[in-house]
């Protein structure tokens, strides 16, 4: 089944096009990943599936529904991780999380927060205020929240960016195990060895277009690269 | 270029924006207009006062009275007969004057007797302000003058006069028309005085319930967006109309609140500030509010806090970060503090018409000059207020939800930004 179908998106910025008519789909319980450059359009197509954005023309589908149409229906099944995402301040690691589940179904929102916790992993820190928090954490904590609610589409922008090598491995670690589960992914990211070892499909976009799209071993071998960087690079200068 | 000169013009550029320069202009144009309307008021108060004046004497304590009185006054009603006292008070109100002085025939044989002269003193009020009483300030000096020259005639004509007499040979009999009401025994002054305790307090309270609630409103913004939470709280599922109205209603709990506070501690500074008037009661004039007024006032106050929350919310949508919500602040307190002002020094009614209109449209006057429409009876201008107000809420949180669903909010301004990713763009494909 698909969970994600992009057909023709387009997204400008006033005069600024910076989505230029791209298309591809997700299935259920698979990870992919969009890779390039900043400024490429990444962001732009996450933000625009989590609702976040207006498209301009073309159409996106989450698990058949609308995304113009039935907004409010996909917020509840999905859940987008920022690049650079925070949480209140004011709040405990685990009064934060209580505060996301309260937007859920009522009867499962312990068992949430206790999965969030258990994501999270931040031991007794968890009960200490988000500001004392190091980033680290603070990633930690937010991964916690998009994955606790056991989503069917989970959008991740940069989801280890500023962790260091242990925190980086064991949240792809996580999100490997969440899709197991059911739960799509969608993925951005720069690093290119977190792509090979995270995403079953990828597509490189490059100035708001797709360039390539397919498995990362496949396109290596395509593109008789030694990794999924030197593919990027032949492919845009071609 | 050295480095002072590098930080000086950092900081001028990243202060040098429209969210900073914006809010102040409007403010600058507003303070304009206040200006000359109120230089207006005074110059108008400056010129002699306009009166009416009945002379039933004809003896020589009169003539002096009536001759002062031509001299320093514009008369536009002059009659010897005490019958033609209705017809002068109209023809005062018409005129736009302050007052018709009434010299009863007995004044010049009642001073001889060395018994006080009546000179009956029929007051146009035309706002309760501390502007509006200037012109009557300007009569009762003209009548305290009348006073004096009387003295003097009496001692030079006779020196064994009774001193404690001759001081005050002319007694004051007062009465005072405002707003279709006949005040026996009081003066413009008095009136102004017994409602000081509401154009004071009342403005100042509400004042700082708008401020500080508004503050809150767009710091709540401003840290959503810079603490990086509005993206995540935007994609759960909860109405953007349920984010706008939580916003705003916890805002304005948490002004109530404080303003409660506030109010207590401003209403025992005013016991304790407040001039007595001689035991008079403003029930006694009916200068009183009732349960139904108290009602109205609480409403306007209700949809007055919403409103000007809204706006905030509005204004907090600019808001970039915290420090950025800090100058957003500023207008909130501007269009709070014009009402207050111009509530205190002069009445809704005696303001220019252009005037009129400014702070009719500013939403926080209405709760501001309720109370005192409400004890002259205005209900149109109260009822008037809560609709506009109500309507301007509405509007407001209507244009707050729709920036919600729009990228506006999440993007502000991308022009820029854009271009500028875009140059990243080529440089990671230049380097390699």
């Amino acid at each position: 089944m698909i969970t994600i179908e992009v057909k023709n998106l387009v997204k400008n910025y006033g005069k600024i096009e910076a989505v230029k008519g791209i298309s591809f789909n997700v299935n259920e319980g698979e990870i992919f990943g969009l890779i390039g450059p900043n400024g490429a359009g990444k962001t732009t197509v996450l933000r625009i599936i989590s609702t976040l954005l207006k498209i301009n023309s073309g159409s996106i589908k989450i698990m058949n529904y609308d995304i113009e149409k039935d907004s409010d229906k996909i917020r509840k099944i999905i859940s987008y991780l920022p690049e650079d995402a925070g949480a209140y301040k004011n709040l405990t690691g685990k009064s934060y999380l209580q505060f996301i589940a309260n937007f859920f179904d009522n009867k499962q929102n312990q068992q949430m927060v206790q999965r969030g916790i258990e994501i999270a992993d931040l031991d007794v820190r968890i009960d200490d205020r988000v500001d004392t928090y190091s980033k680290g954490m603070m990633r930690r904590l937010l991964v916690g929240r998009a994955l606790m609610i056991n989503p069917k589409l989970a959008i991740l922008d940069e989801p280890t960016s500023g962790l260091d090598v242990i925190n980086a491995q064991e949240i792809r670690k996580l999100i490997k195990n969440t899709a197991q589960t059911g739960t799509t992914v969608l993925l951005s990211s720069h690093n290119m060895l977190e792509v090979e070892y995270l995403c079953e499909r990828i597509a490189l976009i490059s100035e708001g277009k797709i360039v390539e799209e397919g498995k990362p071993k496949t396109l290596m071998d395509k593109y008789k690269a030694n990794n999924i960087e030197e593919v990027f690079i032949r492919v845009v200068q071609q | 270029m050295s480095g002072l000169g590098n930080i000086i013009k950092k900081e001028i550029k990243e202060l040098l924006t429209p969210t900073t320069f914006v809010p102040i202009i409007i403010i600058a144009l507003i303070f304009g207009t206040m200006g000359s309307s109120i230089q207006g008021i005074q110059e108008q108060a400056l010129e002699k006062p306009v009166i009416g004046i009945i002379n039933a004497d004809n003896g020589t304590l009169a003539t002096i009275t009536s001759s002062i009185l031509y001299n320093n006054s514009k008369p536009v009603f002059n009659s010897t007969s005490i019958d033609d006292k209705q017809i002068g008070i109209e023809t005062v109100k018409q005129k736009n004057g302050v007052a018709l002085i009434i010299i009863p025939n007995n004044f010049t044989k009642q001073i001889r007797n060395e018994t006080s002269g009546d000179i009956e003193v029929y007051w146009i009020m035309k706002g309760a302000g501390l502007l509006d009483t200037i012109s009557s300030g300007v009569l009762q000096h003209l009548i305290d003058y009348i006073n004096t020259n009387i003295s003097k005639e009496l001692i030079q004509e006779n020196s064994s006069v009774n001193a404690s007499f001759v001081l005050t040979p002319t007694k004051n009999v007062e009465t005072t028309f405002f707003k279709d009401r006949e005040f026996k025994g009081l003066t413009p002054d008095l009136i102004v005085g017994m409602l000081s305790s509401q154009s004071f307090l009342i403005p100042i309270v509400i004042m700082m319930i708008i401020i500080m609630a508004g503050s809150i409103v767009i710091t709540s913004m401003a840290l959503e967006k810079e603490n990086k939470t509005l993206e995540t709280l935007l994609t759960l599922p909860v109405k953007r109309t349920s984010i706008v109205t939580g916003k705003i209603i916890a805002a304005a709990t948490i002004g109530l609140l404080l303003a409660i506070i506030y109010m207590v501690g401003m209403s025992y500074y005013f016991q304790g500030m407040q001039i007595s008037e001689g035991g008079i009661s403003l029930a006694k004039y009916g200068l009183a509010l009732n349960s139904q007024d108290y009602l109205l006032i609480g409403i306007s106050l209700f949809i007055t806090l919403i409103a000007g929350l809204s706006l905030c919310m509005l204004l907090g949508t600019f808001a970039k970060n915290y420090k950025s919500a800090q100058t957003l602040t500023f207008p909130i307190t501007m269009l709070a503090l014009i009402p207050m002002f111009l509530t205190m020094f002069a009445d809704y009614d005696t303001l220019p018409t252009a005037l009129k209109g400014v702070v009719f449209a500013i939403p926080f006057s209405h709760p501001m000059m309720a109370p005192r429409a409400l004890i002259f009876d205005d209900y149109l201008l109260v009822l008037g207020g809560i609709i506009y107000v109500a309507i301007f809420a509405l509007v407001m949180i209507i244009i707050v939800v729709w920036v919600f669903n729009t990228d506006r909010l999440l993007t502000g301004s991308t022009k820029r930004r854009k271009l500028k990713s875009r140059n990243n763009n080529f440089n990671f494909i230049r380097r390699r």
